[in-house]
């Protein structure tokens, strides 16, 4: 008898079909992967199981037994866990108090601390999840905290546990770790659904993948049997290709930062700069990448060539022109395309229109507005909608709110308004982050495009063979210092995977000052 | 009982949420009615003839609601740009102040060129008392509710020694009020052998230049796109710190206009309770229309006709006129209500 089971789960939004006639089922031990596009129903399926969401038809069985629909509780009792992508712990409890929150009741929470956390130890050693029950969440790594959610769902007594996209968040070190504790449960009959875009990840842990697209399960393969292509083609509903960098002379230096360094403001200023005496030179036609774990000054690099700020110490040349006021919109009309790292937080306004995104960096000039005053609706509209047009953007219209669009489409809406004035300098940061396959292939396509007619651009990911499929030059970012810029072909993903961590190569974060004058070897990038 | 977000809000809806808001308020309010004793019915009967059952009522709810719509507008413009001025009664008495300072013979122009001087002065000195608060938002941090409230206080107090010492009328008989308005600055009177003067027409232009500015203009854009999200705003090159400013001036002058109407157009001289806290009121007004301008207009007429029906019905039956704040303390925790509503669904199992 399975574990779990769906039969037939059907759930509508209005017109909207999220989930239509979904059947699937865990064995102990199986790694199940749900794999889809974003809106293809996955978390849907999820949040019914859990309870958030009641099916329209269909039911859940767990060990045989109906599981009551819409109910939390009975989801949790009968032994289902859920790791949430975006962490539910108090931060400033201790890992033992978050654990028994919800649990326990909170009149004999303090009685049963010793019981539990000796239960909690033993879970610890028996699992391989090791913590200190008594440290502040507030004071734990990213790593460490997932760690405390899925010792959460353990000692609720889960047998089952879903983890909402878990690497998202982690360095490859940590997402190694957590493969490893994810087998280890497996190993003693533990069950897991598995919710991720990645597809190395899913081919690397899971038993099954179930493809979902548009609401339906479309396959159902063993790991064993697949590969990324085939899980790729499943996922889309067609092929999808990789482009591929064509071999390009590069032209004249569009940006050139000398001895850069950029401190935090403020009283609260820490010694540490984000930048530390960074030196970089892109030039016209090619793409140069910024790899690193996040938060080792990537933002403040962004920052910077966005013109949000200007660096305390060096320099910044735009077109060999410095740049000496932190003005996004003076930075946009001197040629720079941005593309910020969360679209939502800082991309779009989600309540407005669509149009309205559109001529955001633009407000004051002909044609969006006249004489800077009264917008001129009709123009932005009309703009709009050649823009929806060359860039694909599926919506409803130039009308429409923004916040309706699906991640792919929110992300060409933001393509468009940075790359339609056809900048000299583009700065991609995250330019793919959450997207599924094919939107991610259109934004690589776009970019590729503008280098080809003389774009320089900056790539800054997390993803390194997003970086070595897409740039021409890579540069390691770690505790605020930049190295030099390698050559693509010439490093391997492990040797940058080193220098992520800090361990340097030669004169890697060495910012000793020959390296201004050091050979930006003017690369023909043909080979 | 769960909350869900609806995928899809109907615009039928979030035209209906005022109304709904309006029927539960008065359904609430007829348990505080039927407590102390008197007929539902009747006490609403008696309150809508009040309020709008003659030609005096209708021209006095009408003339009661130029302040409201001019405090509405002040809270609706700034609260749309995520400023929240609660400090409108205090501006609205910097507007009055400045009016009478310019207004009782300092200057003398024909009444074509002093009123709209008057309105001036006081939009401006009810802005420039937002200049404090929001220059210490911008620069310092500091949260605007607690200055702008507390301002309120200060200015009170301020125009309380102005009364009671250099613009304090030698006629008034020991009151403390300003020497009257000169004839060449009061607003004219709208509908004969009533109080309703211009300041309703000018209210009403006030609304409409508000509604134009919000959907047409460079500045609307902005002040729309600070308030929904600061940051996306400030990444598009939108320069937070002057929206917020300008916005704050508006709204502070909006506010002093209110005061301005009060002055020349209603009473003719300053006292110290020429607002019983309209400034208050307007941010239920403007909570009420959505922090839209245009129906600011009806929804401060709607709280106007309360205060004015309150009146006549607590004459009527010995019902206590504070029944009106408490119907519209309970308007405004229903239209959030129902606004939520609007957005989210209530299950019940």
């Amino acid at each position: 008898m399975a574990l779990l089971a769906f039969h037939n789960i059907t759930k509508s939004f209005g017109p909207l079909v999220a989930n239509d006639d979904i059947s699937l089922s865990l064995e102990k031990g199986d790694v199940i992967a749900l794999l889809g596009e974003n809106g293809a129903g996955k978390t849907t399926l999820m949040n019914i199981l859990y309870g958030h969401y009641t099916a329209d038809t269909g039911h859940i069985e767990v060990d045989g037994k109906q599981l009551p629909s819409g109910q939390t509780d009975a989801a949790i009792k009968a032994g289902i866990g859920m790791v949430h992508q975006h962490f539910t712990l108090a931060e400033n409890l201790t890992v033992l108090e978050n654990i028994m929150l919800g649990t326990e009741s909170l009149w004999s929470l303090s009685q049963k601390q010793s019981a539990a956390k000796a239960k909690l130890a033993k879970m610890s050693e028996d699992y391989g999840l090791k913590i200190n029950p008594d440290a502040r969440v507030a004071d734990l790594s990213v790593g460490e905290r997932q760690r405390v959610e899925i010792l959460k769902a353990l000692y609720r007594d889960a047998r089952v546990l879903i983890l909402d996209e878990p690497t998202a968040v982690l360095t490859p070190q940590e997402a190694d770790s957590l493969f490893k504790t994810l087998k280890s449960l497996t190993g003693q009959g533990f069950a897991i659904i598995f919710i991720s875009h990645k597809l190395h990840e899913i081919l690397q842990i899971s038993t099954r993948v179930e493809v979902l697209r548009r609401g339906k399960i479309v396959g159902s393969v063993a790991t064993k049997d697949a590969d990324r292509a085939m899980l790729a083609e499943m996922m889309v509903g067609r092929k999808v290709e990789r482009p591929s960098l064509e071999a390009m002379e590069c032209g004249k230096p569009v940006v050139r930062l000398n001895n850069v360094t950029l401190r935090d403001a403020g009283r609260k200023a820490s010694k540490v700069p984000k930048l530390d005496q960074v030196n970089l030179t892109i030039h016209q036609h090619e793409i140069i990448g910024i790899a690193g774990v996040a938060g080792n000054g990537q933002s403040a690099l962004a920052d910077l060539l966005s013109g949000l700020t200007i660096p305390n110490q060096g320099t910044f040349e735009l077109l060999d022109v410095p740049v000496t006021q932190a003005s996004p919109s003076n930075i946009v009309h001197r040629g720079v395309g941005r593309i910020p790292e969360d679209r939502h937080s800082s991309g779009v306004v989600g309540e407005m229109a669509l149009w309205e995104n559109l001529i955001s960096e633009d407000l004051r000039n002909a044609p969006v507005s006249k004489a800077g005053i009264i917008i001129d609706r009709k123009a932005c509209v009309e703009r709009t909608n050649a823009l929806i047009e060359k860039f694909d953007i599926r919506c409803e219209g130039p009308d429409a709110e923004t916040k309706l669009l699906s991640g792919g489409n929110m992300q060409k809406l933001i393509l468009a308004r940075a790359l339609a004035p056809e900048p000299a300098f583009i700065l991609a940061n995250q330019p793919v982050r959450g997207l599924d396959e094919g939107a991610i292939a259109y934004v690589h396509e776009q970019l590729l495009a503008a280098r080809k007619r003389g774009a320089g651009i900056l790539l800054i990911s997390e993803d390194l063979d997003e970086l070595f499929s897409l740039c021409d030059r890579i540069c390691v970012m770690y505790h605020g210092k930049l190295t030099q810029p390698f050559d693509a072909k010439s490093v391997s993903t492990s040797q940058v995977g080193l220098m992520m961590a800090g361990q340097t190569m030669g004169q890697t974060f060495d910012q000793a000052p020959d390296n201004l004058n050091a050979p930006v070897k003017e690369p023909s990038h043909a080979d | 009982m769960q909350i869900e977000p609806r995928e899809y809000v109907a615009p039928w809806r979030i035209a209906f949420a005022p109304f709904a808001a309006v029927i539960v308020s008065l359904g609430l309010g007829s348990i505080l009615i039927l407590w102390v004793g008197a007929s539902v019915s009747d006490a609403y009967l008696l309150l809508v003839k009040g309020a709008v059952g003659s030609s005096f009522a209708l021209t006095e709810t009408l003339t009661r609601s130029i302040p409201l719509i001019f405090t509405g507008l002040a809270a609706t413009i700034a609260f749309r740009a995520r400023f929240y001025n609660i400090g409108a009664e205090g501006q609205l008495y910097c507007g009055a102040l400045a009016a009478t300072f310019f207004g009782t013979g300092l200057i003398t122009l024909p009444p074509l060129l002093m009123i709209p001087f008057l309105m001036l002065i006081g939009a401006l000195a009810g802005g420039a008392a937002l200049a404090i608060p929001v220059m210490l938002k911008t620069h310092l941090k500091v949260d605007e509710v607690v200055t702008t409230l507390l301002l309120n206080f200060v200015i009170l107090l301020f125009v309380g020694y102005f009364l009671e010492g250099p613009l304090k009328d030698p006629m008034s008989m020991g009151w403390p009020q300003a020497e009257p308005i000169i004839d060449e600055g009061l607003f004219p009177s709208l509908v004969d052998k009533s109080r309703l003067h211009f300041g309703f027409i000018f209210a009403i232009i006030g609304s409409v230049l508000c509604w134009a500015m919000m959907r047409f203009t460079v500045w609307g854009y902005e002040i729309r796109a600070v308030g929904l999200n600061t940051s996306a705003a400030k990444f598009s090159g939108i320069n937070v710190n002057t929206t917020v400013i300008r916005t704050a001036v508006i709204s502070g002058g909006l506010a002093g206009l209110a005061g301005v109407s009060e002055v020349a157009g209603l009473k003719g001289y300053l006292t110290l309770d020429i607002s019983p806290g309209y400034g208050y009121t307007g941010i239920a007004v403007a909570m009420l229309a959505q922090l839209n301008p245009l129906a600011v207009i009806l929804s401060a007429i709607f709280i106007s006709m309360i205060y004015v029906g309150a009146d006549s019905m607590s004459r009527a039956i010995n019902i206590p006129t504070y029944i009106a704040d408490v119907l519209v303390g309970l308007s405004v925790l229903s239209i959030l209500v129902s606004v939520m509503l609007t957005k989210y669904r209530l299950r019940w199992r």
